[in-house]
């Protein structure tokens, strides 16, 4: 998308039209909890290796729309489309089939790891790939101790979640999900739970993986990584997106009052 | 002339132990086991959002332990063949046994599924497993660990439970010792002797239970 692109300002608009096949369309996702609107009609469109930071204050709905992709929350209405293979219409109260068709295009990293506790790092890795994939275990492990040996975690293969540091639970969470060969990686705040001294670790595999084409939406607070690392911002507030673009644009010059708040309050803390 | 009570409890001994392993701890174990398989699926009726069948869950948990183990019993030895149901003793008392284990084990492994943070349901979906799968592979090893020392306690009730059996015509270790003590009139000696026996019978599986603890929290920071 390009930093000059009107709709930018425009967080109504739908996207521009996209050169090639959009990896991910998102289109009119809604979703009430109760009385409580979490999203208002959400519009999103990500490119095939795009980087796409979701920011925005608490309850803005951002960690909703990563977990309706993952199929942990169903909307009630709108559409996602994953590379025009995937198709859902949460409106027509599609099956639990078709969302799982939907999930497994995706894997997700939480906020808290959610690392299995009673398996060890190894476990944790090929659990998907040969329990739901079928892959044969001697490829799944191969994979694994590569993927583990690119974020420096060979030597940990063995250990249970509770011996390894925060940082390094992570690093297993994000393993965990590459090891499934998603087409789209989700981040729900991947470095919220983490002592500041070991965020630092987590952004630069995060980063590497950004180098490799990999297709990412995070969810983050950390507006320095956003702006060194995304392809494009999308500022949430109350289940809407209040305006998205380039991350120059969204965080250096933002055109809506609200986005303005919530960059300064950010950045006063 | 009598024999000296040394003597009896040497030479009762055997019948007693073989009471114990021909009688109490075969159906302390098939009756435990059944059981359990019953608490599951009771447990997991229980966490159902189907109103209909937690109810039904939560009626027999309710029913089980509302009422005395030796009244089940007779209910299903000496009630229910005045509906023309005969059953005999053996399966009568693994019946009442184990239904008795499911309505206690039931609340305990619901209570350790539900102690397992919902963030593993959560990552067991994302790796693309089903619930069913999620519950097998994820939910219930981590919820074994939690229940392991009050499922200890509920068998290692069931196992001096079992006596009630001798109620029923089960051969088992207190029903030996009952015709021992009628035949030689040295009650104190036989039933004290007998009680020794279901102590030592206890004592082992207290240190099953915690070498599996141990084993357990294998994975669990101390």
């Amino acid at each position: 998308m390009s930093p000059t692109d009107p709709i930018a300002a425009d967080p109504s608009g739908a996207d521009p039209s996209p050169a090639g096949q959009a990896l991910l369309t998102v289109r009119g996702l809604s979703k009430r909890f109760g009385d409580n609107e979490v999203l208002k009609s959400i519009d999103l469109t990500v490119q095939p290796g795009q980087i796409v930071a979701l920011i925005g204050p608490s309850g803005s709905g951002k960690t909703t729309v990563l977990r309706s992709l993952n199929g942990l929350e169903v909307p009630d209405a709108g559409i996602a489309d994953v590379a025009g293979e995937v198709h859902v219409d949460f409106a027509a109260s599609p099956s639990r089939a078709e969302i799982n068709a939907l999930r497994d295009r995706s894997a997700m990293v939480f906020q808290h790891f959610n690392l299995f506790p009673h398996k060890t790092v190894l476990e944790n890795v090929i659990e998907g790939p040969v329990q739901v994939q079928k892959r044969s275990k001697v490829d799944a492990t191969a994979d694994a101790l590569a993927l583990l040996a690119r974020v420096g975690l060979s030597d940990k293969r063995d250990a249970y979640p509770f011996e390894l540091s925060g940082g390094q639970q992570q690093r297993v969470g994000i393993v965990r999900a590459l090891a499934l060969k998603p087409q789209l990686l989700l981040f729900d705040e991947p470095t919220s739970s983490l002592d500041p001294e070991l965020v630092g670790d987590v952004l630069d595999v995060i980063r590497e993986l950004a180098g490799e084409g990999w297709t990412m939406l995070i969810v983050t607070h950390e507006l320095q990584f956003a702006k060194q690392v995304a392809d494009q911002v999308v500022f949430m507030d109350g289940g809407r997106v209040v305006e998205h673009g380039h991350p120059r644009d969204v965080l250096v010059s933002p055109q809506h009052e609200r986005t303005r708040q919530f960059l300064r309050r950010l950045l006063d803390r | 002339m009598q024999e000296p009570i040394a003597d009896l409890l040497l030479r009762s001994l055997l019948p007693l132990i073989e009471g114990a392993i021909l009688g109490t701890i075969p159906l302390a174990l098939s009756s435990f086991a059944i059981g359990l398989v019953i608490a599951l699926g009771m447990a997991l009726m229980r966490l159902s959002k189907n109103r209909l069948v937690s109810g039904i869950a939560r009626a027999y948990i309710s029913v089980i332990r509302g009422t005395p183990l030796l009244v089940q019993l007779f209910v299903i030895f000496y009630g229910l063949p005045s509906i023309g149901l005969v059953v005999d003793p053996w399966p009568s008392a693994i019946i009442a046994f184990s239904l008795n284990v499911g309505g206690y084990a039931a609340e305990v492994i619901r209570a350790a599924i539900l102690s397992v943070p919902k963030g593993q349901w959560e990552a067991g979906h994302t790796i693309g497993m089903s619930r069913g799968r999620t519950l097998v592979r994820i939910i219930l090893p981590q919820a074994a660990r939690v229940s392991v020392p009050p499922l200890s306690n509920t068998f290692i009730s069931l196992v001096k439970d079992t006596s009630l059996a001798s109620l029923i015509l089960v051969t088992e270790l207190f029903r030996n010792a009952q015709e021992i003590a009628a035949f030689s009139q040295e009650f104190m000696a036989l039933y004290i002797e007998a009680a020794v026996i279901y102590w030592v019978i206890c004592l082992a599986l207290s240190s099953v239970q915690g070498s599996l603890e141990k084993r357990l929290d294998r994975y669990v920071a101390h």
